[in-house]
Protein backbone atom coordinates (compact mmCIF):
# COMPACT_ATOMS: atom_id res chain seq x y z
CA UNK A 1 0.00 0.00 0.00
CA UNK A 2 2.64 2.36 0.88
CA UNK A 3 4.70 1.34 -2.16
CA UNK A 4 1.38 2.10 -4.73
CA UNK A 5 1.01 5.66 -2.07
CA UNK A 6 4.73 6.85 -2.80
CA UNK A 7 4.97 5.69 -6.05
CA UNK A 8 1.63 7.45 -7.52
CA UNK A 9 2.99 10.51 -5.47
CA UNK A 10 6.11 10.69 -7.64
CA UNK A 11 4.14 9.50 -11.07
CA UNK A 12 1.32 12.39 -10.33
CA UNK A 13 5.03 14.78 -9.65
CA UNK A 14 6.37 13.61 -13.31
CA UNK A 15 3.24 13.77 -15.14
CA UNK A 16 2.57 17.58 -13.90
CA UNK A 17 5.61 18.40 -15.21
CA UNK A 18 5.63 16.62 -18.39
CA UNK A 19 2.00 17.82 -19.10
CA UNK A 20 3.03 21.52 -18.79
CA UNK A 21 5.44 21.24 -21.13
CA UNK A 22 3.75 21.59 -24.92
CA UNK A 23 6.23 20.19 -26.70
CA UNK A 24 6.80 16.93 -24.53
CA UNK A 25 2.84 16.41 -25.36
CA UNK A 26 2.80 17.34 -29.31
CA UNK A 27 6.19 14.85 -29.74
CA UNK A 28 4.66 12.10 -28.27
CA UNK A 29 1.85 12.61 -29.77
CA UNK A 30 3.03 13.36 -33.39
CA UNK A 31 5.61 10.47 -33.08
CA UNK A 32 3.35 7.77 -34.99
CA UNK A 33 1.13 9.87 -36.63
CA UNK A 34 4.37 10.72 -38.69
CA UNK A 35 5.82 7.43 -38.88
CA UNK A 36 2.46 6.18 -40.74
CA UNK A 37 1.84 8.94 -42.96
CA UNK A 38 4.95 9.38 -44.00
CA UNK A 39 7.01 6.21 -43.86
CA UNK A 40 3.63 3.26 -44.28
CA UNK A 41 3.29 4.06 -47.82
CA UNK A 42 6.91 3.43 -48.83
CA UNK A 43 6.59 0.70 -47.55
CA UNK A 44 3.19 -0.72 -49.26
CA UNK A 45 4.71 -1.75 -52.47
CA UNK A 46 7.51 -3.95 -50.54
CA UNK A 47 4.96 -5.97 -48.32
CA UNK A 48 3.82 -8.05 -51.81
CA UNK A 49 7.11 -8.99 -51.67
CA UNK A 50 7.44 -10.93 -48.74
CA UNK A 51 3.75 -11.96 -49.01
CA UNK A 52 2.40 -10.09 -46.30
CA UNK A 53 -1.66 -9.79 -47.24
CA UNK A 54 -1.47 -6.21 -45.98
CA UNK A 55 1.30 -4.11 -45.24
CA UNK A 56 0.18 -2.14 -42.39
CA UNK A 57 -0.28 -5.28 -40.32
CA UNK A 58 3.14 -5.85 -40.61
CA UNK A 59 4.22 -2.28 -39.91
CA UNK A 60 2.33 -1.50 -37.54
CA UNK A 61 3.62 -3.90 -34.98
CA UNK A 62 7.26 -3.22 -35.69
CA UNK A 63 6.47 0.36 -35.21
CA UNK A 64 4.97 -0.29 -31.84
CA UNK A 65 7.88 -1.64 -30.78
CA UNK A 66 10.58 0.87 -31.96
CA UNK A 67 8.16 3.69 -30.47
CA UNK A 68 8.39 1.59 -27.05
CA UNK A 69 11.93 0.88 -26.86
CA UNK A 70 12.81 4.50 -28.19
CA UNK A 71 11.15 6.79 -26.47
CA UNK A 72 11.67 4.37 -23.53
CA UNK A 73 15.16 4.85 -23.97
CA UNK A 74 15.43 8.54 -23.60
CA UNK A 75 13.36 8.48 -20.45
CA UNK A 76 16.79 8.65 -18.31
CA UNK A 77 17.87 12.28 -20.09
CA UNK A 78 15.13 13.75 -17.62
CA UNK A 79 16.32 12.41 -14.82
CA UNK A 80 19.97 13.39 -15.17
CA UNK A 81 18.21 17.15 -15.00
CA UNK A 82 16.33 16.33 -11.90
CA UNK A 83 19.63 14.78 -10.31
CA UNK A 84 21.09 18.11 -11.10
CA UNK A 85 18.73 20.16 -9.87
CA UNK A 86 19.30 18.05 -6.62
CA UNK A 87 15.65 16.19 -6.59
CA UNK A 88 17.15 12.79 -6.27
CA UNK A 89 18.82 13.33 -3.55
CA UNK A 90 16.08 15.33 -1.68
CA UNK A 91 13.49 12.05 -2.93
CA UNK A 92 16.29 9.84 -1.28
CA UNK A 93 16.28 11.25 2.22
CA UNK A 94 12.39 10.58 2.86
CA UNK A 95 11.83 7.35 3.85
CA UNK A 96 10.26 6.55 0.77
CA UNK A 97 10.91 3.11 -0.93
CA UNK A 98 13.63 3.25 -3.82
CA UNK A 99 11.68 1.08 -5.88
CA UNK A 100 8.90 3.57 -5.56
CA UNK A 101 11.13 6.37 -6.49
CA UNK A 102 11.79 4.57 -9.81
CA UNK A 103 8.59 3.17 -10.50
CA UNK A 104 6.67 6.53 -10.29
CA UNK A 105 8.87 7.47 -13.21
CA UNK A 106 8.18 4.37 -14.95
CA UNK A 107 4.33 4.59 -15.22
CA UNK A 108 5.19 8.50 -17.02
CA UNK A 109 7.17 6.59 -19.33
CA UNK A 110 4.56 3.68 -19.70
CA UNK A 111 1.29 5.85 -19.90
CA UNK A 112 2.86 7.93 -22.40
CA UNK A 113 3.98 4.73 -24.34
CA UNK A 114 0.40 3.85 -23.79
CA UNK A 115 -1.40 6.67 -25.41
CA UNK A 116 0.97 6.58 -28.24
CA UNK A 117 0.28 2.88 -28.87
CA UNK A 118 -3.58 3.58 -28.71
CA UNK A 119 -2.98 6.35 -31.34
CA UNK A 120 -0.88 3.91 -33.75
CA UNK A 121 -2.84 1.14 -33.46
CA UNK A 122 -6.18 2.78 -33.80
CA UNK A 123 -4.76 5.15 -36.97
CA UNK A 124 -3.32 1.66 -38.28
CA UNK A 125 -6.63 0.27 -38.48
CA UNK A 126 -8.40 3.24 -39.69
CA UNK A 127 -6.01 2.47 -42.72
CA UNK A 128 -7.19 -0.53 -43.15
CA UNK A 129 -3.99 -2.88 -40.71
CA UNK A 130 -6.04 -6.47 -40.18
CA UNK A 131 -5.95 -7.53 -36.80
CA UNK A 132 -7.41 -9.26 -34.40
CA UNK A 133 -8.93 -7.46 -31.54
CA UNK A 134 -6.83 -9.32 -28.70
CA UNK A 135 -4.08 -9.43 -30.77
CA UNK A 136 -3.46 -6.24 -30.90
CA UNK A 137 -4.20 -6.00 -26.77
CA UNK A 138 -1.63 -8.63 -26.22
CA UNK A 139 0.27 -7.08 -28.75
CA UNK A 140 0.60 -3.52 -26.80
CA UNK A 141 0.98 -5.38 -23.61
CA UNK A 142 4.05 -6.97 -24.17
CA UNK A 143 5.22 -3.52 -26.27
CA UNK A 144 4.93 -1.77 -22.84
CA UNK A 145 6.37 -3.94 -20.25
CA UNK A 146 9.23 -3.69 -22.87
CA UNK A 147 8.99 -0.08 -22.82
CA UNK A 148 9.13 -0.45 -19.09
CA UNK A 149 12.03 -2.50 -19.08
CA UNK A 150 13.88 0.13 -21.99
CA UNK A 151 12.94 2.86 -19.02
CA UNK A 152 14.33 1.58 -15.79
CA UNK A 153 17.42 0.62 -18.26
CA UNK A 154 18.07 4.14 -19.35
CA UNK A 155 17.14 5.83 -15.67
CA UNK A 156 19.60 3.63 -13.83
CA UNK A 157 21.94 4.69 -17.20
CA UNK A 158 21.53 8.04 -16.20
CA UNK A 159 21.95 7.83 -12.67
CA UNK A 160 25.39 5.96 -13.39
CA UNK A 161 26.94 8.12 -16.40
CA UNK A 162 24.90 11.52 -14.49
CA UNK A 163 26.03 13.48 -17.48
CA UNK A 164 23.88 13.75 -20.97
CA UNK A 165 27.31 13.58 -22.97
CA UNK A 166 28.38 9.84 -21.68
CA UNK A 167 24.57 8.69 -21.73
CA UNK A 168 23.86 9.90 -25.72
CA UNK A 169 26.78 7.99 -27.47
CA UNK A 170 26.16 5.15 -25.06
CA UNK A 171 22.44 5.23 -26.06
CA UNK A 172 23.02 5.57 -29.99
CA UNK A 173 25.44 2.80 -29.83
CA UNK A 174 23.01 0.87 -28.01
CA UNK A 175 20.04 1.29 -30.36
CA UNK A 176 21.90 0.86 -33.54
CA UNK A 177 21.82 -2.54 -33.49
CA UNK A 178 18.91 -2.66 -31.76
CA UNK A 179 17.19 -1.07 -35.02
CA UNK A 180 19.06 -3.22 -37.65
CA UNK A 181 18.63 -6.43 -36.19
CA UNK A 182 15.64 -6.85 -34.86
CA UNK A 183 13.40 -6.61 -38.10
CA UNK A 184 11.26 -3.68 -37.00
CA UNK A 185 11.17 -1.80 -39.74
CA UNK A 186 11.69 -4.84 -42.67
CA UNK A 187 11.97 -8.46 -41.48
CA UNK A 188 14.84 -10.20 -41.04
CA UNK A 189 13.66 -13.24 -43.42
CA UNK A 190 14.55 -10.64 -46.41
CA UNK A 191 18.62 -11.33 -45.10
CA UNK A 192 20.79 -13.74 -45.95
CA UNK A 193 21.24 -16.91 -43.46
CA UNK A 194 24.54 -15.39 -41.85
CA UNK A 195 22.11 -12.20 -40.97
CA UNK A 196 19.39 -14.11 -39.72
CA UNK A 197 21.81 -15.83 -37.10
CA UNK A 198 23.03 -12.90 -36.09
CA UNK A 199 19.75 -11.31 -35.36
CA UNK A 200 18.32 -14.42 -33.43
CA UNK A 201 20.81 -12.99 -30.52
CA UNK A 202 18.99 -9.52 -30.14
CA UNK A 203 16.34 -10.58 -28.02
CA UNK A 204 14.47 -7.44 -29.31
CA UNK A 205 13.94 -9.53 -32.09
CA UNK A 206 11.83 -12.10 -30.87
CA UNK A 207 9.62 -9.65 -29.09
CA UNK A 208 9.30 -8.01 -32.14
CA UNK A 209 8.40 -11.80 -33.61
CA UNK A 210 6.28 -12.13 -31.04
CA UNK A 211 4.14 -9.04 -31.41
CA UNK A 212 3.86 -8.93 -34.92
CA UNK A 213 2.66 -13.01 -34.54
CA UNK A 214 0.43 -11.80 -32.22
CA UNK A 215 -1.10 -8.96 -34.31
CA UNK A 216 -1.78 -11.97 -37.02
CA UNK A 217 -4.05 -13.83 -34.48
CA UNK A 218 -1.02 -16.54 -34.09
CA UNK A 219 -0.89 -17.41 -30.77
CA UNK A 220 0.91 -20.23 -30.57
CA UNK A 221 3.61 -20.99 -28.28
CA UNK A 222 5.93 -20.93 -31.16
CA UNK A 223 4.66 -18.03 -31.80
CA UNK A 224 5.09 -15.99 -29.11
CA UNK A 225 6.73 -17.75 -26.23
CA UNK A 226 10.77 -16.74 -27.15
CA UNK A 227 9.67 -13.00 -27.49
CA UNK A 228 6.98 -12.81 -23.95
CA UNK A 229 10.06 -14.77 -22.14
CA UNK A 230 12.58 -12.18 -23.42
CA UNK A 231 10.12 -9.53 -22.33
CA UNK A 232 9.98 -10.74 -19.05
CA UNK A 233 13.85 -11.42 -18.52
CA UNK A 234 14.76 -7.72 -20.01
CA UNK A 235 11.88 -6.19 -17.50
CA UNK A 236 13.12 -8.44 -14.57
CA UNK A 237 16.93 -7.35 -15.21
CA UNK A 238 16.33 -3.67 -15.59
CA UNK A 239 13.99 -3.22 -12.69
CA UNK A 240 16.86 -4.60 -10.66
CA UNK A 241 19.55 -2.69 -12.29
CA UNK A 242 16.94 0.50 -12.00
CA UNK A 243 16.27 -0.36 -8.11
CA UNK A 244 19.36 -0.38 -7.36
CA UNK A 245 21.24 2.59 -8.98
CA UNK A 246 18.32 4.33 -7.04
CA UNK A 247 19.28 2.76 -3.71
CA UNK A 248 22.60 3.00 -4.22
CA UNK A 249 24.93 5.19 -2.30
CA UNK A 250 26.13 8.21 -4.37
CA UNK A 251 23.25 8.19 -6.89
CA UNK B 1 21.06 13.81 18.94
CA UNK B 2 23.92 12.60 16.94
CA UNK B 3 26.71 9.79 18.16
CA UNK B 4 29.33 8.87 15.77
CA UNK B 5 32.92 6.57 16.84
CA UNK B 6 35.41 6.17 14.13
CA UNK B 7 33.11 6.99 11.16
CA UNK B 8 35.47 6.21 7.84
CA UNK B 9 34.63 6.57 4.53
CA UNK B 10 37.06 5.62 1.52
CA UNK B 11 36.55 6.09 -2.10
CA UNK B 12 38.42 4.07 -4.64
CA UNK B 13 38.63 6.77 -7.87
CA UNK B 14 40.07 5.67 -11.07
CA UNK B 15 42.56 7.71 -12.72
CA UNK B 16 43.55 5.55 -16.29
CA UNK B 17 44.50 2.27 -15.29
CA UNK B 18 45.82 3.28 -11.67
CA UNK B 19 42.96 3.06 -8.66
CA UNK B 20 44.11 5.11 -5.98
CA UNK B 21 41.99 4.81 -3.07
CA UNK B 22 41.07 8.04 -1.29
CA UNK B 23 40.11 8.32 2.76
CA UNK B 24 37.58 11.59 2.74
CA UNK B 25 36.38 10.98 6.40
CA UNK B 26 39.31 8.49 8.59
CA UNK B 27 38.03 7.67 11.94
CA UNK B 28 35.88 10.73 13.26
CA UNK B 29 33.94 10.73 16.58
CA UNK B 30 31.20 13.00 17.10
CA UNK B 31 28.23 13.70 19.50
CA UNK B 32 26.22 16.49 19.37
CA UNK B 33 23.83 17.10 22.22
CA UNK B 34 19.65 17.54 21.80
CA UNK B 35 18.88 21.73 21.36
CA UNK B 36 22.75 22.14 20.20
CA UNK B 37 23.53 24.08 16.77
CA UNK B 38 26.75 22.59 15.70
CA UNK B 39 28.59 24.04 12.52
CA UNK B 40 31.05 21.49 11.14
CA UNK B 41 33.61 24.15 9.85
CA UNK B 42 36.53 22.74 6.99
CA UNK B 43 37.91 23.80 3.71
CA UNK B 44 36.35 22.15 0.83
CA UNK B 45 37.42 18.57 0.25
CA UNK B 46 37.44 18.27 4.12
CA UNK B 47 34.98 15.35 4.61
CA UNK B 48 32.47 17.60 5.41
CA UNK B 49 29.84 16.70 2.96
CA UNK B 50 30.68 13.07 3.20
CA UNK B 51 30.47 12.88 6.66
CA UNK B 52 26.86 14.63 6.67
CA UNK B 53 25.90 12.66 3.66
CA UNK B 54 26.83 9.04 6.14
CA UNK B 55 24.70 11.10 9.14
CA UNK B 56 21.38 11.28 6.70
CA UNK B 57 22.02 7.77 5.25
CA UNK B 58 22.72 9.26 1.80
CA UNK B 59 25.87 7.01 2.16
CA UNK B 60 26.85 3.66 4.21
CA UNK B 61 30.32 4.35 6.09
CA UNK B 62 33.28 2.00 5.22
CA UNK B 63 33.84 1.59 9.02
CA UNK B 64 32.29 2.85 12.14
CA UNK B 65 29.04 3.31 13.58
CA UNK B 66 26.62 6.63 13.68
CA UNK B 67 23.54 7.25 15.50
CA UNK B 68 21.38 9.44 14.82
CA UNK B 69 18.10 10.68 16.82
CA UNK B 70 18.07 7.62 18.33
CA UNK B 71 18.49 5.13 15.33
CA UNK B 72 21.59 3.23 13.64
CA UNK B 73 22.35 5.21 10.50
CA UNK B 74 22.89 2.15 8.95
CA UNK B 75 20.23 -0.58 10.54
CA UNK B 76 17.33 2.32 10.43
CA UNK B 77 18.17 3.93 7.95
CA UNK B 78 14.00 4.57 7.46
CA UNK B 79 13.47 5.94 10.71
CA UNK B 80 16.72 8.12 11.28
CA UNK B 81 15.12 9.40 7.77
CA UNK B 82 11.70 9.90 9.11
CA UNK B 83 13.53 12.04 12.19
CA UNK B 84 15.65 14.41 10.24
CA UNK B 85 15.45 17.38 7.83
CA UNK B 86 18.23 17.67 5.50
CA UNK B 87 18.76 21.07 3.52
CA UNK B 88 21.37 19.67 0.97
CA UNK B 89 24.04 22.28 -1.15
CA UNK B 90 22.45 21.07 -4.45
CA UNK B 91 19.20 22.25 -4.03
CA UNK B 92 15.74 20.25 -3.45
CA UNK B 93 13.10 21.12 -6.03
CA UNK B 94 13.18 20.61 -9.55
CA UNK B 95 13.77 24.22 -12.27
CA UNK B 96 10.67 23.77 -13.93
CA UNK B 97 7.86 23.21 -11.05
CA UNK B 98 5.96 25.04 -8.87
CA UNK B 99 7.36 25.54 -5.09
CA UNK B 100 4.08 25.05 -3.44
CA UNK B 101 3.48 21.55 -5.18
CA UNK B 102 7.11 20.30 -4.23
CA UNK B 103 6.83 21.05 -1.14
CA UNK B 104 3.60 19.31 -0.70
CA UNK B 105 5.06 16.29 -2.58
CA UNK B 106 7.51 16.36 -0.48
CA UNK B 107 5.76 15.92 2.30
CA UNK B 108 3.75 13.24 1.27
CA UNK B 109 6.71 11.14 0.66
CA UNK B 110 7.25 11.63 4.75
CA UNK B 111 3.81 9.78 4.75
CA UNK B 112 1.75 13.21 5.25
CA UNK B 113 -1.75 14.08 3.64
CA UNK B 114 -1.76 16.20 1.01
CA UNK B 115 -4.23 18.39 3.40
CA UNK B 116 -1.29 18.38 6.36
CA UNK B 117 1.65 19.20 3.67
CA UNK B 118 -0.37 22.30 2.46
CA UNK B 119 -0.92 23.84 5.78
CA UNK B 120 2.57 22.89 7.53
CA UNK B 121 3.89 24.19 3.92
CA UNK B 122 2.06 27.43 4.00
CA UNK B 123 2.75 27.99 7.17
CA UNK B 124 6.64 27.86 6.81
CA UNK B 125 6.43 29.78 3.59
CA UNK B 126 5.08 32.70 5.98
CA UNK B 127 7.71 31.81 8.44
CA UNK B 128 11.00 31.97 5.93
CA UNK B 129 9.04 35.13 3.63
CA UNK B 130 7.83 33.26 0.94
CA UNK B 131 4.72 34.90 0.87
CA UNK B 132 2.83 35.06 -2.58
CA UNK B 133 5.84 32.51 -4.03
CA UNK B 134 3.46 29.18 -3.52
CA UNK B 135 3.03 28.98 -7.30
CA UNK B 136 6.16 30.56 -8.30
CA UNK B 137 8.74 28.30 -10.76
CA UNK B 138 11.97 27.41 -8.39
CA UNK B 139 13.69 28.91 -11.34
CA UNK B 140 11.90 32.21 -11.22
CA UNK B 141 13.39 32.20 -7.75
CA UNK B 142 16.43 34.39 -6.48
CA UNK B 143 19.17 32.20 -4.86
CA UNK B 144 17.97 33.46 -1.36
CA UNK B 145 14.75 32.34 -1.99
CA UNK B 146 15.43 28.80 -3.87
CA UNK B 147 17.44 28.15 -0.51
CA UNK B 148 14.72 29.32 1.71
CA UNK B 149 12.68 27.18 -0.19
CA UNK B 150 15.01 24.32 0.62
CA UNK B 151 14.49 24.78 4.01
CA UNK B 152 11.03 24.67 3.98
CA UNK B 153 11.48 21.44 1.96
CA UNK B 154 13.81 20.19 4.69
CA UNK B 155 10.81 21.31 7.78
CA UNK B 156 8.06 19.93 6.29
CA UNK B 157 7.93 17.39 8.32
CA UNK B 158 8.57 18.78 11.46
CA UNK B 159 12.22 17.18 12.23
CA UNK B 160 13.77 17.48 15.96
CA UNK B 161 17.56 17.56 13.70
CA UNK B 162 17.87 19.45 10.69
CA UNK B 163 21.26 19.20 8.81
CA UNK B 164 22.08 22.13 6.67
CA UNK B 165 25.03 21.72 4.25
CA UNK B 166 26.75 24.94 3.07
CA UNK B 167 23.74 26.71 3.59
CA UNK B 168 24.53 30.28 1.94
CA UNK B 169 27.44 29.13 -0.39
CA UNK B 170 26.89 31.29 -3.61
CA UNK B 171 24.46 33.59 -1.99
CA UNK B 172 24.94 37.80 -1.93
CA UNK B 173 25.94 39.10 1.61
CA UNK B 174 22.36 40.56 2.08
CA UNK B 175 20.67 37.10 1.38
CA UNK B 176 23.12 35.58 3.50
CA UNK B 177 22.38 37.65 6.47
CA UNK B 178 18.85 37.19 6.13
CA UNK B 179 19.33 33.10 5.72
CA UNK B 180 20.83 33.15 9.19
CA UNK B 181 18.22 35.01 10.87
CA UNK B 182 16.07 32.29 9.45
CA UNK B 183 18.83 29.45 10.69
CA UNK B 184 19.06 30.70 13.80
CA UNK B 185 15.09 30.79 14.18
CA UNK B 186 15.69 26.68 13.63
CA UNK B 187 16.28 26.45 17.58
CA UNK B 188 14.79 29.28 18.96
CA UNK B 189 11.02 29.23 17.04
CA UNK B 190 11.31 25.09 17.08
CA UNK B 191 13.95 24.27 19.39
CA UNK B 192 15.49 22.03 16.51
CA UNK B 193 19.01 20.51 16.75
CA UNK B 194 20.83 22.15 13.64
CA UNK B 195 24.12 20.80 12.37
CA UNK B 196 25.49 23.07 9.76
CA UNK B 197 28.52 22.28 7.25
CA UNK B 198 30.06 25.49 6.66
CA UNK B 199 33.47 27.03 5.26
CA UNK B 200 32.81 30.50 6.13
CA UNK B 201 34.51 31.29 9.35
CA UNK B 202 32.10 34.39 10.42
CA UNK B 203 29.41 32.06 9.66
CA UNK B 204 30.42 29.62 11.68
CA UNK B 205 31.30 32.36 14.45
CA UNK B 206 27.82 33.74 14.11
CA UNK B 207 25.44 30.87 14.25
CA UNK B 208 26.58 27.85 16.42
CA UNK B 209 27.38 27.05 19.75
CA UNK B 210 29.90 25.09 18.87
CA UNK B 211 32.07 24.67 16.61
CA UNK B 212 33.69 21.21 15.19
CA UNK B 213 36.67 21.97 12.70
CA UNK B 214 37.53 19.10 10.33
CA UNK B 215 40.41 18.62 7.97
CA UNK B 216 41.89 15.86 5.98
CA UNK B 217 38.84 14.09 7.21
CA UNK B 218 40.22 14.22 10.91
CA UNK B 219 38.62 16.42 13.66
CA UNK B 220 40.92 19.04 14.62
CA UNK B 221 39.22 20.62 17.34
CA UNK B 222 35.83 21.02 18.99
CA UNK B 223 34.49 23.70 21.11
CA UNK B 224 32.92 27.09 20.96
CA UNK B 225 34.51 29.87 19.18
CA UNK B 226 35.22 31.82 21.97
CA UNK B 227 37.50 28.76 23.83
CA UNK B 228 39.22 27.62 20.25
CA UNK B 229 39.93 31.60 19.85
CA UNK B 230 41.02 32.10 23.92
CA UNK B 231 43.52 28.73 22.63
CA UNK B 232 45.28 30.62 20.27
CA UNK B 233 48.49 32.56 21.50
CA UNK B 234 47.41 35.84 22.20
CA UNK B 235 46.21 39.07 19.86
CA UNK B 236 48.22 40.06 16.59
CA UNK B 237 50.22 42.94 16.37
CA UNK B 238 51.18 44.48 13.13
CA UNK B 239 53.69 47.38 13.28
CA UNK B 240 54.10 48.97 9.78
CA UNK B 241 57.56 50.85 10.29
CA UNK B 242 58.72 54.00 8.33
CA UNK B 243 62.03 53.24 6.89
CA UNK B 244 63.53 49.91 6.56
CA UNK B 245 66.71 50.26 8.50
CA UNK B 246 64.55 50.86 11.19
CA UNK B 247 63.08 47.10 10.65
CA UNK B 248 65.26 45.72 12.64
CA UNK B 249 65.10 47.40 15.93
CA UNK B 250 61.21 47.08 15.90
CA UNK B 251 61.46 43.75 15.53
CA UNK B 252 63.74 43.64 18.18
CA UNK B 253 61.46 45.28 21.10
CA UNK B 254 58.40 43.62 19.33
CA UNK B 255 60.55 40.40 20.62
CA UNK B 256 60.88 41.33 23.87
CA UNK B 257 56.99 40.52 24.02
CA UNK B 258 56.14 37.87 22.06
CA UNK B 259 56.00 35.19 24.59
CA UNK B 260 55.95 32.58 21.75
CA UNK B 261 59.06 30.44 19.97
CA UNK B 262 57.75 31.56 16.76
CA UNK B 263 58.32 34.67 17.51
CA UNK B 264 58.40 38.05 14.97
CA UNK B 265 57.68 37.62 11.32
CA UNK B 266 59.12 40.47 9.14
CA UNK B 267 57.94 41.16 5.63
CA UNK B 268 59.55 44.48 3.96
CA UNK B 269 58.24 47.42 6.65
CA UNK B 270 55.59 44.80 8.10
CA UNK B 271 56.89 43.50 11.10
CA UNK B 272 54.33 41.36 13.58
CA UNK B 273 53.81 39.20 16.45
CA UNK B 274 51.63 37.38 18.20
CA UNK B 275 50.94 39.38 22.03
CA UNK B 276 49.26 38.33 25.25
CA UNK B 277 46.68 41.34 26.26
CA UNK B 278 48.01 43.56 23.30
CA UNK B 279 46.17 46.58 24.93
CA UNK B 280 48.20 46.45 28.11
CA UNK B 281 51.11 45.75 26.57
CA UNK B 282 50.62 48.21 23.59
CA UNK B 283 51.10 51.95 25.20
CA UNK B 284 54.30 50.57 26.70
CA UNK B 285 55.74 49.11 23.32
CA UNK B 286 54.54 52.88 21.16
CA UNK B 287 56.91 54.56 23.48
CA UNK B 288 59.33 52.25 23.57
CA UNK B 289 59.72 52.55 19.89
CA UNK B 290 59.59 56.33 20.13
CA UNK B 291 61.89 56.66 22.42
CA UNK B 292 64.62 54.40 20.28
CA UNK B 293 63.44 56.49 17.02
CA UNK B 294 61.22 54.12 15.02
CA UNK B 295 58.91 55.87 13.11
CA UNK B 296 55.50 53.76 13.12
CA UNK B 297 53.45 54.63 9.43
CA UNK B 298 50.84 51.93 10.82
CA UNK B 299 49.88 50.25 13.93
CA UNK B 300 47.39 46.93 13.83
CA UNK B 301 45.94 45.19 16.64
CA UNK B 302 44.19 42.58 15.57
CA UNK B 303 41.70 39.81 18.00
CA UNK B 304 42.29 36.38 17.12
CA UNK B 305 39.49 34.58 14.55
CA UNK B 306 38.84 31.48 13.57
CA UNK B 307 40.90 32.26 10.91
CA UNK B 308 44.03 32.14 13.14
CA UNK B 309 42.53 28.95 15.13
CA UNK B 310 42.49 27.52 11.76
CA UNK B 311 45.72 28.00 10.83
CA UNK B 312 47.47 27.30 14.38
CA UNK B 313 45.61 24.07 14.26
CA UNK B 314 46.39 22.63 10.52
CA UNK B 315 49.27 25.32 9.60
CA UNK B 316 47.38 26.59 7.05
CA UNK B 317 45.09 29.31 6.31
CA UNK B 318 41.48 28.25 5.44
CA UNK B 319 41.19 31.60 3.06
CA UNK B 320 44.29 29.37 1.57
CA UNK B 321 42.54 26.21 0.87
Amino acid sequence: MTFLRESSIVFRRQLRMNLRNPAWVLIGLMQPVLYLFLFGPLLKPIAAQFDYPNAYTFFVPGLLVQLGIFGAFFAGFSLIGEWRDGVIEAERVTPASRTALLMGRLWRDVLQLFVQALILVGLGYLMGMEAPFWGAVLGIALTLLLGGACAASSNALALTTKSEDTMAPIINMVMMPVLLLSGILLPMTLGPQWLQKVANVMPTKHVVDAVRNSFLGDFTVSALGWGIAWTFILLAVSLWWGTATFRRENA
Amino acid sequence: MITARGLTQTFTSKAGREKTEVTAVDGIDLDVAEGEVVAFLGPNGAGKTTTLRILTTLLKPTAGTATVAGYDVATQAQDVRRSIGYVSQSGSTGSVTRAGEEVVDHGMLYGMSAADARTRGQHLFEQLDLEGLWTRQPRAMSGGQRRRLDIVMGLIHEPSLVFLDEPTTGLDPQARANLWTHIADLRARRGATVFLTTHYLDEADALSDRIVIIDHGRIAASDTADNLKAAVAGDLVELEVAGVEQVSRAAEKLAALVAELDGVAVDGHRVSGRVRQAGRAVPGLLRDLDRTGVELSSIEVRRPTLDDVFLDLTGRSLRES
